[in-house]
């Protein structure tokens, strides 16, 4: 009860702002301090957005950057997680590999996204490998961040009782490195609508971010402004959906303010 | 059933080969507690790492059971000074993931670890993770998960230190009741005098670095262990026999030794 309450007192304030700050905007147009056809009000914004002719095209352009964004999330996170598990296995291989892997973490990926369409074309393959690239980073390097700062004593005390290679990276250091993972697999979601979004700019035929690329040029500010929306909404989703799986997957840490429970002895 | 003989160990440092172990043998018979005490950074640890088979030692070798076993890992039941137990397995699993590691078969390692929980007073937690214990608690969770491995030698490893006092002093009576009841080939590593004299069948005094035997006490109280054994005379005089050593081999300890 008292988790339910702390949990509305800290939804209505943002809650109440952001309601304030729509309402601003609305009033903004509704008495022509803007024009209309420069900043659309909220209300047009949605009435475009459902109407007839915009909503089925909405929700075909939503699903398939859903879809490539999910491709190259899913795509990158496991060819991440896969070498970093590699390099973490091979440590010569690592000395050599991870200083480059931590500068390429100053290169905007997206910047080889001409590249990829000029080797690729424009179909769906250009654009899902520059999702993969963009999202494979984190994650490869949260996971061996995670993998290599495993406990000192938990590693001794493993290896004292007769855990090889293989048992300390399945039994240990995996786990040890969940949490890190997910911090990677965090960033990588926001990342790939991010990523997934800027590619169908380029190749403005499907996806929320082409539609929206299209929108602006017919000058059609609702529109533009309703796939925004959308695309902040599956970013945020993909995000939750992470955060849950987190809380799902790591059920042995302390609760936030929990004091230790002693029982005595 | 632990046989140590004449183990060297030294490390390459900046200017040569630092000596930590000279000419170090014991012996630990089947059923026998042994003690190891000496100053801090006299190279317990090292001895351990060796008898455990993670360190390779420069000359000597490791027997146990009457298998050469130096350099070779699983040997061993082990107690760390920090309880270890892995923050993401509740306490029984990782009671039974240790055994399945030592190589006892699934179903009986969690049954044993079940059964023994129970018998210490720790069924109720036996599902819950390892935070919401206290330091006692874990200690006494890490010690059952050694006595419970199927390897007949544990090490333990100052596995006290880290607790206040009375919860310490609680914690070796406790041990002692069970030990005695399951007599275990034991080999302890401890800075504390009085833990050593009240727990061992027999005492191991090591000097500082590098570490060599510089006695060997047979503790002659008898079993169980009445827990007012410091009003015994031998106790007192014992106390002061191997605080001499710990005094004379601490002179020459270096700063950081």
């Amino acid at each position: 009860m008292g988790n339910k309450k702390s949990l509305w007192s800290r939804v209505w304030p943002p809650a109440v702002a952001l309601g304030a700050l729509l309402a601003c905007w609305q009033a903004a147009v509704s008495f022509s301090l803007v024009e209309e056809w420069v900043i659309p009000s909220p209300a047009g914004v949605v009435r475009e957005a459902f109407s007839a002719n915009v909503w089925p095209r909405l929700t075909e352009h939503t699903g398939a950057t859903v879809g490539l964004a999910m491709i190259g999330f899913a795509g990158g996170s496991a060819a991440g997680f896969g070498l970093a598990a590699l390099l973490h296995l091979l440590p010569g291989v690592r000395r050599g590999v991870y200083p480059l892997l931590i500068l390429s973490q100053n290169v905007p990926i997206v910047i080889l996204a001409p590249i990829m369409t000029m080797l690729f074309g424009y179909g769906l393959l250009p654009k899902a490998l520059l999702v993969m690239l963009v999202c494979f980073f984190p994650v490869c390097i949260a996971m061996l961040g995670g993998l290599s700062g495993t406990d000192e004593g938990l590693r001794h005390y493993m290896r004292m009782i007769g855990s090889g290679k293989w048992t300390l990276f399945w039994r240990l250091e995996l786990p040890s490195a969940v949490q890190s993972l997910f911090s990677g697999l965090k960033i990588a979601a926001s990342y790939s609508v991010l990523s997934a979004t800027f590619a169908e700019m380029l190749a403005p035929k499907t996806g929320l971010g082409g539609y929206m690329v299209l929108s602006t040029r017919g000058f059609m500010p609702e529109r533009a402004f309703a796939s925004a929306i959308l695309i902040i909404m599956i970013s945020l989703a993909l995000f939750g959906l992470i955060a849950l799986a987190e809380r799902l997957v790591i059920r042995w840490r302390p609760e936030k303010g929990e004091t230790k429970r002693h029982a005595g002895g | 059933m632990l046989e140590v003989n004449g183990l060297n160990v030294g490390f390459r440092d900046g200017r040569g080969v630092k000596e930590v172990l000279r000419d170090v043998s014991l012996r630990v018979e089947d059923g026998e507690f042994v003690s190891i005490i000496g100053p801090s950074g006299s190279g317990k640890t090292t001895l351990f790492s060796v008898i455990g088979g993670l360190l390779s030692p420069s000359s000597g070798e490791v027997r146990i059971g009457g298998r050469e076993t130096t350099g070779e890992t699983g040997h061993v039941a082990y107690m760390p000074q920090q309880a270890s137990l892995l923050p993401w397995l509740t306490v029984a699993g990782n009671i039974e993931q240790s055994l399945v590691i030592a190589g006892a078969e699934k179903g009986s390692a969690r049954k044993d670890a079940l059964a023994w929980l129970a018998r210490i007073g720790l069924a109720e937690y036996a599902g819950a993770y390892p935070h919401v214990l206290s330091g006692g608690m874990q200690q006494r969770v890490s010690f059952l998960r050694a006595l419970l491995s199927p390897q007949p030698l544990m090490l333990l490893d100052e596995p006290f230190g880290a607790l206040d006092a009375l919860t310490r002093a609680e914690m070796q009576k406790w041990l002692l009741s069970i030990w005695e009841e399951n007599r275990r080939s034991v080999l302890l590593v401890t800075h504390s005098i009085e833990e050593a004299l009240y727990l061992s069948d027999r005492i191991i005094v090591l000097s500082a670095s590098p570490a060599e035997i510089r006695d060997e006490i047979i503790v002659p109280f008898e079993r169980p262990r009445r827990e007012e054994l410091w009003e015994d005379a031998r106790f007192n005089a014992l106390k002061g026999r191997i605080y001499r050593h710990l005094q004379t081999s601490g002179r020459k300890e270096q700063p950081h030794g």
